[in-house]
């Protein structure tokens, strides 16, 4: 750790960017962030200016997927400035340190930079039998998360596992596992979701929150609104074959080979909100529709819940892995039909009975008026 | 056989069965198209997409008689208090002892076929419009699911009114799903709707099938005597 903290500029400097490249990159997050021109002179003006931000990134229950993603994003500077020399202060997966100096680590950032430090978390954190499902340094993920959060300016929750749970949390949950905004109150919390989240959105949030000092945008769930308010349909370059009706009926047809739109085969594009038809990934090379495979709706909560992936209608909960609710109302319907007929059988001998009755009174009156 | 032993009662306004028929006419609107929309056909087709827009216009229609629908159910509340007592909000809310009392009664009468006697009740009887306060339920369910997921795709201020539901009900895929599998209610309620209309007009003779097209139903003088 420095003395005294070097802005972002001047690290690039060190490490060898021109001013120029350096322009470039404020360019490029500004687009990223969604910004308009002017928003680009307010990044510069951030990153020349302002000291580090200290980050402590945790890794509790998860895959790491949404480190590698991050530190695929597209522009170098931001594996090299942010992640690799800027910022980290502590991470498990990429650090130098390890045991007793890894904590103390930690552990200087806390106290030092109480209410100012930036926390990353990445997976879901397991509450069941006291947490044990998750320990790091012999405490358990929930007591870390508590300690950290309390002196946090702010937690951004990446990927699905710190968003909703994710995998662990699919049913039946054995351990519990549990999204950061279920455990933290108090400290603002930004939720990154997506199975990874795609690098540049991850770029972009923290870079927004370096440059600005501020917490992005967000939505009712938490999410920065400049990457999380569209649905992936909307953005999608086959939309214009849902419109028209032209769908894709099984994975090897011609339909398929036309590019035709994939929500018949259960795409869940029409329910996702994300950025993948814009950013793409891996460097804007693809997203899943792109390759043919349909949306699996990655950064929606309980995805893995939600049925078979290949189905656009669930499975009903209660009711057996193949019944839709289209099954379960078409069964009702038919037991309606089933009652509805009774009923009419029911109906006519009743009526019969009546019809009879008042032809006999009828001839009762009329021999009566006889005589 | 007395035909003159019944008495004309003027019991459907005309605002009321304009609602009803207008309401029929989304509902099977809604219900065609919300089906096409969760299981379109295939029609294999080698056109481009720009030369099509059939799903499109299934959809717009789909929306159009959503926002038909909600405002007619609203016109309907307020002529809920507005209308005459057969319109009025009081035959749709369980709150006395003679309305239970009357749910059983029709209960023997007209579903276990017990009673020999039609009922008195001259405009919904109790059973029926507890039943129309449980579609009303539904219908606001499936305007609220509805709007709450048509909010992510319109910029109008109307739709985001209902935009708190979807992250309620866990996601825009747990909205969907239950706003298609409410389908089948209408559906149902259409099936028994239209036969019990049927069947009462088949059992008691009083008109009810045409009187939501004139207002007017036939009531035997001696039942409605205290009217």
């Amino acid at each position: 750790m420095t003395e005294t903290p070097l802005t972002i500029w001047e690290q690039a400097k060190l490490q060898g960017y021109s001013r120029r490249d350096f322009l470039r990159f404020a360019s490029w997050l500004a687009a990223m962030a969604g910004l308009e021109a002017s928003g680009v002179g307010q990044i510069v003006k951030a990153m020349d200016t302002k000291p580090r931000i200290p980050v402590v990134w945790f890794h509790f229950q998860e895959c790491t997927c949404c480190s590698e993603s991050f530190i695929r994003s597209s522009h170098p500077i931001v594996a090299d400035i942010v992640l690799d020399k800027i910022s980290l202060d502590y991470t498990e997966t990429l650090q130098a340190a390890a045991g007793k100096q890894a904590e103390e680590a930690l552990h200087a950032t806390m106290t030092k930079y109480k209410g100012e430090y930036l926390m990353l978390v990445e997976g879901s954190i397991p509450t069941a039998e006291g947490g044990v499902y998750c320990c790091i340094g012999g405490r358990t993920a929930q007591d870390i998360v508590m300690e950290a959060a309390a002196g946090a300016k702010a937690i951004v929750a990446w990927g699905s596992c710190a968003s909703h749970g994710c995998i662990q949390a699919a049913k039946p949950n054995p351990t519990s596992a549990t999204p950061v905004h279920k455990l933290v109150s108090g400290v603002p919390i930004i939720n990154v979701p997506g199975c990874p989240p795609i690098g540049e959105v991850m770029a972009g949030t923290i870079v927004h929150i370096l440059a600005f000092d501020r917490i992005p945008q967000l939505d009712g769930l938490r999410r920065p609104k400049a990457f999380y308010s569209r649905r992936v349909h909307d953005t999608c370059y086959r939309r214009p074959n849902y419109d028209a009706g032209l769908f894709v009926e099984s994975w090897d047809d011609e339909n398929a080979r036309r590019g035709y739109c994939l929500y018949k085969m259960g795409c869940r594009g029409p329910v996702t909100y994300n950025a993948c038809g814009v950013m793409r990934w891996n460097n804007g090379v693809s997203y899943p529709i792109q390759s043919g495979h349909n949306c699996i709706g990655c950064t929606e909560e309980s995805f893995w819940d939600n049925g078979p992936f290949y189905r656009h209608l669930a499975s009903f909960p209660g009711f057996g892995i193949e019944s839709t609710a289209d099954t379960i109302g078409l069964t009702v319907g038919a037991a309606t039909a089933v009652g509805l007929a009774a009923h009419i059988v029911a109906t006519n001998l009743r009526k019969g009975k009546k019809i009879n009755e008042e032809i006999k009174e009828a001839a009762k009156s009329d021999a009566k008026g006889g005589a | 056989m007395n035909i003159n032993g019944f008495r004309r009662f003027y019991v459907w306004e005309l605002p009321v069965r304009f609602y009803h028929w207008i309401n029929a006419i989304c509902i099977l609107a809604l219900a065609i198209t919300g089906y096409l929309i969760g299981s379109p056909p295939a029609l294999k087709s080698a056109d481009e997409a720009s030369f099509g827009y059939w799903f499109g216009t299934v959809r717009f229609i789909h929306f159009l008689a959503a926002f038909i629908f909600f405002f007619n159910f609203f016109f309907r509340i307020y002529w809920g208090f507005v209308g005459n007592k057969y319109a009025r909000w009081q035959n749709f809310i369980l709150h006395t002892k003679a309305q239970l009392k009357e749910i059983g009664a029709v209960i023997k009468v007209d579903v276990a076929q017990t009673g020999a006697r039609p009922l008195e009740s001259i405009g919904h009887n109790s059973l029926a419009g507890f039943t129309y306060f449980l579609t009303f339920i539904v219908f606001l369910f499936q305007a609220t699911t509805g709007f709450g997921m048509y909010a992510a795709m319109s910029n109008s201020w109307f739709p985001r009114l209902f935009a708190w539901i979807v992250p309620m009900l866990g996601g825009d895929f747990a909205a969907r799903q239950w706003h298609h599998a409410f389908m089948w209610f209408f559906i149902i309620f259409s099936m028994v709707h239209v036969y019990l209309v049927f069947y009462h007009d088949y059992v008691e003779g009083r008109g009810v099938t045409s009187s939501m097209v004139g207002g007017w139903k036939f009531i035997e003088k001696d039942q409605a005597a205290n009217e």
